[in-house]
């Protein structure tokens, strides 16, 4: 076989290859996509309600990694604290960031119980806010954080309309939609922090986590506590985890 | 922050009542988007009243047919507006034509809005008026000539072939603008409706209701409108034509009224967990301006006063200035129901334990002003459309004799 028809053979030889191949490279290449994705993380959130003491560290520590305005209107996470009083009726109020909790202005002996519920997106697998955005500026990751691409997004305010949980803010400086992003900047692979929040709560009311992962902490938190979501019957199927949840809270 | 804003936001704040997420506390969509239904309300409604006379040929409200195409297109035109200057980016708009999301209701917006100017409104005035656009060509001194030519699209045949053929496509369009029309206003209806988050909002009757109340201010504004001009071009109102149309508002009126009603019996016989927010809502914050302003006086009253013109035999002076006042009161009315609406379903907290305030501003991008100009816009638009493309012939227009579709009746 000279040069010329060792070149003109390889297309045919190539053909051949890839028609007995075929079957095999296709399950193969299904094989490893399977693989990746079990691979991949699925980013959540545990949270303790019984741990949390209402410091508000998580609300300023969020505020300044994220550059949210500083003034108590906008939050990408907040802190509620749930007073039920002897009659049962409920009082609720949010945290400042700065100063933490606040005096409650009602006589100690009118209080049953009082608890605090820390708040943020719930990146919901059935997120409301990616259904409606118009411009998909809204979306989920593939490791399931539910972030808005500020380059894109058009300021419509659609998605805030459509958060069951008033998790979304227009950011008064870029004009666009703005949330908890799980603090995705720190959670990605080269990164590998936590988010800021969890990093300073000093109770570890919080517990972030993979929910693919059988030895994350998150999965353990699941397995280990009665756990519930916020208004589950929107089916929104939030990845915020919550334990010890009075049904007072909304 | 802007120091105006974080006040402005901090007074909100202590004027809340009870507990709101403080993401809550800015009023996100104010009363330029309320004009945005209002609009395309009318546009919908004074589309269907057109239609009446092509496709179901009630020939009674011809003198208002050119009338009320030009009046949907003008309103068409600006509906996008309000929306537009309301983005936090404007600059990025074409987004939601050039990457659409398709599972977003909002995205299908350029789309709906695009059919509806250029397949249904554009086209259906362009062959109504062609055979006129091609005349006043000829007849025209310059430049107006120029313009009709143009507006004709360089048309010149008038023969009775290309004006019967003219009379079809008008017809054909017409079909297809109904559903279009329906589509255009359902659609907004889906926008808020499709809300689960909104107990106020997400209802499966909320594009009907939007629908029907669109029909009913789309009516009365024409109604309005031909009532208003008609004097002013020194002509007699046509009774027959008021008359069948307030007559087909009138119907539209106990539709609309018992499609609300069935949606507020509904929420009030399930009385889910959110009924006891919305009661206190309605009783704190919308009492004037839905118990009193949208039921009384807009749909109450004009419905009471149509059925005592029906009952009684009233002369036509007052029958006229009757009809006038009740379209005016629907236009208050209908106004009303779209603030209810976008203003309402804001005004208490997703955690349904709380209240909040809507401060409109006078000046600035989303204040009174703005929206005052954007529902004024409207109007100058069709002003300058009704000297290029007169509904009433020419020479009627400069004092000559009348036109057989503009002529008294009575």
């Amino acid at each position: 076989m000279d040069r010329r028809e060792f070149l003109a053979s390889i297309p045919a030889f190539l053909l051949l290859c890839q028609a007995g191949g075929r079957g095999g490279g296709e399950a193969l290449a299904e094989g490893t996509k399977a693989a990746k994705e079990a691979a991949e993380p699925l980013w959540g959130m545990g949270i303790r309600v019984d741990k949390c003491i209402g410091c508000a560290r998580c609300m300023d520590a969020c505020k300044t990694e994220n550059d949210v305005p500083k003034e108590p209107f906008f939050f990408r996470t907040w802190v509620e604290r749930y007073t039920i009083k002897t009659d049962h009726t409920v009082v609720t109020e949010c945290l400042d960031a700065d100063k933490g909790v606040k005096p409650r202005g009602m006589d100690e002996r009118d209080i049953l119980r009082s608890f605090f519920v820390p708040k943020l997106c719930n990146h919901c697998k059935h997120a409301p806010c990616t259904q409606v955005c118009p411009v998909s500026a809204t979306f989920t990751t593939k490791e399931g954080a539910v972030i808005v691409d500020g380059e894109r997004c058009v300021g419509c305010g659609y998605c805030i309309q459509a958060c069951p949980y008033g998790a979304r803010y227009m950011h008064p400086v870029t004009h666009t939609a703005d949330k908890c992003s799980f603090c995705y900047h720190r959670i990605s692979k080269d990164q590998g922090l936590l988010p800021a929040c969890v990093e300073v709560c000093p109770t570890q009311a919080r517990v972030f986590g993979d929910l693919n992962s059988v030895a994350s902490p998150l999965t353990r938190f699941r397995r280990m506590e009665k756990i519930d979501v916020l208004k589950p019957g929107l089916n929104t199927e939030p990845k915020v985890l919550y334990s010890d949840l009075d049904g007072e809270v909304r | 922050m802007n120091p105006e804003t974080a006040q402005h936001l901090s007074d909100m704040m202590n004027q809340a009542q009870g507990y709101i997420y403080p993401n809550e506390v800015e009023i996100r969509w104010s009363v330029l988007i309320v004009t945005y239904p209002y609009l395309t309300g009318l546009v919908a409604g004074a589309f269907i009243l057109a239609s009446l006379v092509k496709v179901f040929r009630v020939k009674e409200v011809q003198p208002a047919y050119r009338l009320a195409l030009l009046t949907a297109l003008a309103f068409l035109l600006i509906a996008p507006l309000p929306l537009l200057l309301h983005l936090g980016r404007p600059e990025r708009c074409f987004n939601i034509m050039l990457t659409p999301n398709p599972s977003s209701a909002m995205a299908m917006f350029g789309f709906v809005y695009a059919w509806y100017l250029m397949a249904v409104l554009l086209l259906e005035i362009w062959f109504e008026y062609r055979h006129d656009m091609v005349v006043w060509a000829r007849e025209s001194r310059f430049p107006m000539n120029c313009v009709y030519w143009a507006l004709s699209l360089f048309s010149r045949d008038i023969s009775e072939r290309a004006v019967a053929f003219d009379k079809k496509a008008v017809r054909f369009i017409t079909v297809i603008g109904i559903p279009s029309a329906f589509l255009l206003h359902g659609y907004v209806g889906f926008i808020f409706g499709s809300i689960k988050a909104n107990p106020w909002w997400s209802s499966v009757l909320m594009p009907i209701v939007f629908l029907f109340s669109a029909i009913v201010s789309g009516i009365a504004l024409v109604l309005l409108l031909y009532m208003f001009i008609t004097p002013l071009r020194g002509k007699q109102i046509d009774m027959p034509c008021v008359d069948k149309i307030a007559n087909f508002l009138f119907y539209a009126v106990i539709v609309d009224f018992s499609l609300e009603a069935l949606d507020f019996i509904h929420r009030l016989y399930e009385s889910e967990e959110s009924i006891g927010i919305l009661a206190q809502m309605v009783t704190d914050r919308l009492m004037v301006s839905l118990v009193v302003i949208q039921v009384l006086l807009g749909m109450i009253v004009p419905l009471g006063i149509l059925i005592l013109i029906k009952l009684l035999s009233v002369d036509s002076e007052l029958r006229k200035l009757l009809y006038f006042t009740t379209a005016i009161l629907i236009q208050i009315g209908i106004f009303a129901t779209r603030w209810n609406v976008v203003i309402g379903g804001q005004l208490y907290s997703k955690s349904f334990r709380g209240l909040t305030t809507y401060k409109m501003e006078v000046m600035g991008l989303e204040g009174l002003l703005v929206a005052l100009g954007v529902l004024v816009l409207p109007i100058i638009t069709l002003i300058v459309m009704l000297k290029v493309l007169p509904p009433w012939p020419k020479e009627e227009a400069h004092g000559g004799a009348p036109a057989p579709a503009a002529a008294p009746a009575e």
